[in-house]
């Protein structure tokens, strides 16, 4: 699904990550201008980030994160770590993706 | 012969509906990605102290200078407030973000696993002025730090 933008660079034992993900991030509140009706919530939930196998961060989400989210997180590790980054919405749909630390 | 139709299309109905729900719940319909249980209360309260209760157990936080907030004093566009969250206090399990004067003020909750940093950033919607407050769980207590933002537009796109 190519929704996932990330990089992640490691500096003095600490990995620094940023990554941008497109994404509606409807609350479910706003109300679509042209027909009036009410745009039904789709967001994240639940972000997952992975390193070998084990899990580094879990982010829990609501629709007040916003559209295409911004997010960016640090965890000890090393270059060449394979970092995974993992989204699920609200509406059983996902994406991941994979990155080298550098 | 109308009632009878009707009774079993009805409990035909009732039966279909009940085993979704129990398929759902047994995890045989999970979608596509399966996710962990996403705390649906503390997402849902209306106010910050319910959340933290819901989502942490508890809403009574010590105020710490060790957690730091970076986020703009005035936010022009309430739509897209970048936050940002750094603690140097030990054993920090997880950090909760929230907008004081948002509807449903839980924003996110971060679970610090394996070689975690206490340090996330992200981009989070305010509906109008308030708070942005982070409370950081360590060791079976809770601290926060809170700052004030200025929002000019508000962020729901309402």
């Amino acid at each position: 699904m190519a929704s996932i933008k990330m990089k992640a660079k490691e500096k003095k034992g600490v990995v620094t990550v940023k990554a941008l993900i497109t994404h509606p991030m409807e609350t479910g509140l706003r109300k679509d201008k042209k027909t009036g009706q009410v745009v039904p919530a789709h967001f994240i939930n639940e972000v997952k980030a992975e390193v070998g196998g084990e899990t580094v961060l879990t982010c829990l989400w609501s629709g007040g994160i916003s559209k295409n989210p911004y997010l960016s997180f640090e965890y000890l590790g090393s270059k060449g770590d394979e970092l995974k980054l993992t989204w699920a919405d609200n509406m059983g749909k996902g994406d991941s993706k994979v990155a080298k630390v550098k | 012969m109308n009632a009878n139709i009707k009774r079993r299309l009805f409990l035909k109905g009732s039966v279909a509906a009940g085993t979704i729900g129990v398929a759902v719940g047994a995890g045989l319909l999970t979608p596509q990605v399966v996710m962990a249980s996403w705390p649906k209360d503390a997402f849902g309260a209306k106010k910050t102290e319910d959340a933290l209760s819901s989502l942490m157990g508890g809403s009574a936080t010590t105020p710490s200078e060790d957690i730091k907030i970076k986020a703009p004093d005035i936010a022009e566009n309430g739509a897209v407030v970048p936050v940002s969250i750094e603690s140097s206090l030990n054993g920090i399990e997880s950090i909760a973000l929230l907008a004081s004067a948002n509807g449903t003020p839980l924003v996110a909750s971060f679970n610090m696993g394996k070689g975690a940093n206490a340090s996330v950033s992200t981009r989070i919607k305010m509906g109008k002025t308030g708070d942005v407050i982070a409370v950081c769980k360590a060791g079976g207590k809770m601290f926060s730090a809170r700052k004030g933002v200025k929002v000019t537009i508000g962020g729901c796109g309402g």
